[in-house]
């Protein structure tokens, strides 16, 4: 069974078996506020309700992102020291695969853009492609205005919400297919926000 | 769990420091520190983002490191403490997730503290000999209570009366505007020297005449008695300095850099200390204890040494390693707290970057 935690959006942590494919447990709150609050009740429960001891599960799924920063931070952080606690291999994913595979899921095999906000009136995008067995993403992620979105000709898919038990579900797909999964990097897609001091400035009027 | 002598990895995020530190009981075994503060020179200060970002990254492999130096495996560990707050919420925020997360995937209980008390707890640490050399502990001894802190950083400056290091602390002042690490990195950059400012300035005063130039000290004025008698107040202090400078270079003369850092230094100290004795008399506490990375300096160490000695106050300075922010002090308090019974705390606390010294623990 796989552990899935996703900050890039609310708080989602899911538990799921890749050999059938089913969600074991779920727990989500679209709060994007309170990640740290949120993340170890979250945690407690789906291992409650899937009835696994961490050490028992194969993997742990993490999105990486893009999202708002401060509460990005917090799942990677929590999957990073979980999977280090409990001994497991970590499966970095870009987020926005998860919502991807939701959409296959519920039968598209068009070409989406899946849109989340970035705050500071931006957002974030990434392409897919649902016309094969899974989604593949063929552009992004990006960051980009809400009027300047490239790939108009795609459907728009926007996302509040980042689906964990899809993100693992996804991870396991690409992992059985032998494909590259993210790289362990947060995914900011911007700089940090610092103004360098200017010159000195005179006290003396 | 062992309640008598716990096995206890603390997390600490709350500035640019990622510190994990491991304790038994009140034994330091190791104490890892990730500091990204050359990522902050460039700004002339703590950027919240570049500390948060820098925190994630050292996370996981402080953590092995800390094992490793301990030579202790996750499995054996007792419990997790964290630093909950007070400190920057973004970089909190990381060392919280953190913490909860290996605290259920070793399924230990968690144990969430506050960042300034935890540096009173760093004092209970006896420290291996060797770590020691160099330091300026003066008290070998047992901390006794009830003790007066002075926590000292570039984060916070704050004065506390502890009675009981997990049962019973107050806040007795604080800075009201600039923390004064902060006050001697501003200092530092009007003098043209680099960040951080506190050694810096300490470089720049080597020679120069402490009472060269009588800078304020802020609220120490008989009408700051009432209101302000314990709190601090550095941004006057800056403007002074730089209303100094500007008039030496207005009038195109040298500007005694020596002296302008000592005296500027002298200033700081000076309230500092004036401060904390004021309070051991008062409260007829005689103990001081010394916290922050601001005790690094060594002219601080020196008059609160010298003056607390003619005061008949006992000072007790942790190892500098442990002065600074670290996350054995977090597993120092963290240890205290299950060895006086406390429970652990819930798994739905957050990051609170204003929380009172009176929460000692949360959760
Ligand atoms: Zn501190």
């Amino acid at each position: 069974m796989l552990l899935a935690i996703d900050t890039s959006a609310g708080t989602s942590v899911a538990i799921v078996d890749p050999s059938t494919g089913s969600i074991v447990a779920l727990r989500s709150t679209p709060d994007t506020m309170r990640h740290a609050e949120v993340i170890g009740t979250l945690l407690a429960e789906a291992l409650s309700a899937a009835g696994v001891r961490p050490s028992s599960l194969d993997g742990v799924v993490v999105g990486m992102g893009p999202g708002p920063f401060t509460g990005l931070r917090v799942g990677i952080a929590a999957a990073r020291t979980f999977a280090l606690g409990a001994g497991l291999p970590l499966h970095p994913m870009v987020s926005a695969d998860a919502v991807a595979r939701q959409e296959k899921v519920a039968g598209r095999s068009d070409t989406i853009i899946v849109v989340t906000d970035a705050r500071r009136k931006e957002v974030f995008w990434s392409l897919y492609d649902l016309s094969g067995a899974e989604p593949v993403r063929i552009d992004g992620p990006g960051l980009s205005k809400p009027d300047a979105l490239p790939h108009s000709d795609a459907r728009r898919v926007d996302a509040a919400e980042i689906p964990g038990a899809q993100l693992a579900l996804a991870a396991a797909a690409l992992l059985a297919a032998g494909l590259p999964l993210a790289s362990d990097e947060a995914l900011y897609l911007r700089s940090p926000d610092v103004t360098m001091p200017s010159g000195i400035k005179r006290v003396t009027q | 769990m062992n309640i008598d002598n716990p096995l206890v990895l603390g997390i600490e995020t709350s500035c640019d420091e990622t510190g994990v530190g491991i304790v038994r009981g009140t034994t330091l075994l190791s104490n890892t520190i990730a500091s990204s503060m050359d990522e902050h020179a460039r700004y002339g200060g703590v950027v919240p983002e570049v500390a948060a970002r820098a925190h994630l990254e050292a996370m996981t492999p402080a953590i092995t490191s800390a094992l490793a130096d301990a030579g202790v495996t996750l499995d054996e560990i007792d419990a997790i403490a964290v630093t909950s707050g007070p400190g920057l919420a973004g970089a909190l925020m990381v060392g919280v997730g953190a913490a909860k997360a290996l605290a259920l995937a070793i399924e230990k209980p968690i144990y969430a503290v506050n960042h300034l008390v935890g540096h009173v707890g760093a004092d209970v640490l006896r420290v291996p000999q060797s770590a020691t050399a160099g330091s300026s502990e003066i008290d070998a001894g047992e901390i006794q209570y009830p003790t007066i802190a002075l926590l000292v950083s570039g984060g916070h400056t704050s004065l506390l009366l502890v009675r009981d290091l997990v049962s019973d602390v107050e806040l007795l002042g604080e800075t009201i505007d600039d923390a004064a690490g902060e006050a001697f990195d501003k200092v530092a950059r009007l003098l043209g020297l680099p960040y951080p400012g506190g050694p810096e300035i300490d470089r720049a005063a080597v020679g120069g005449n402490p009472k060269a130039i009588r800078f304020p000290r802020g609220l120490s004025l008989p009408k700051d008695h009432e209101a302000h008698r314990y709190d601090f107040s550095f941004s006057g202090l800056k403007t002074a300095v730089a209303r100094w400078v500007e008039k030496k270079q207005d009038a195109a003369e040298q500007v005694p850099l020596a002296d302008v850092a000592a005296s500027f230094r002298e200033a700081v100290v000076d309230v500092l200390i004036s401060k904390a004795l004021a309070a051991c008399a008062e409260y007829g506490v005689p103990r001081l204890l010394l916290g922050g990375g601001v005790v690094a300096n060594a002219r601080v160490r020196e008059v609160a040494a010298a003056r607390a000695a003619e005061a008949g106050v006992a000072l007790r300075i942790p190892p500098l390693s442990l002065c600074t922010d670290n996350g054995a002090m977090i597993a120092a308090l963290g240890a205290q707290l299950i060895m006086a019974g406390h429970a652990p705390s819930g798994l739905g606390f957050g990051a609170d970057s204003t929380l009172p010294v009176t929460d000692i623990q949360v959760g």
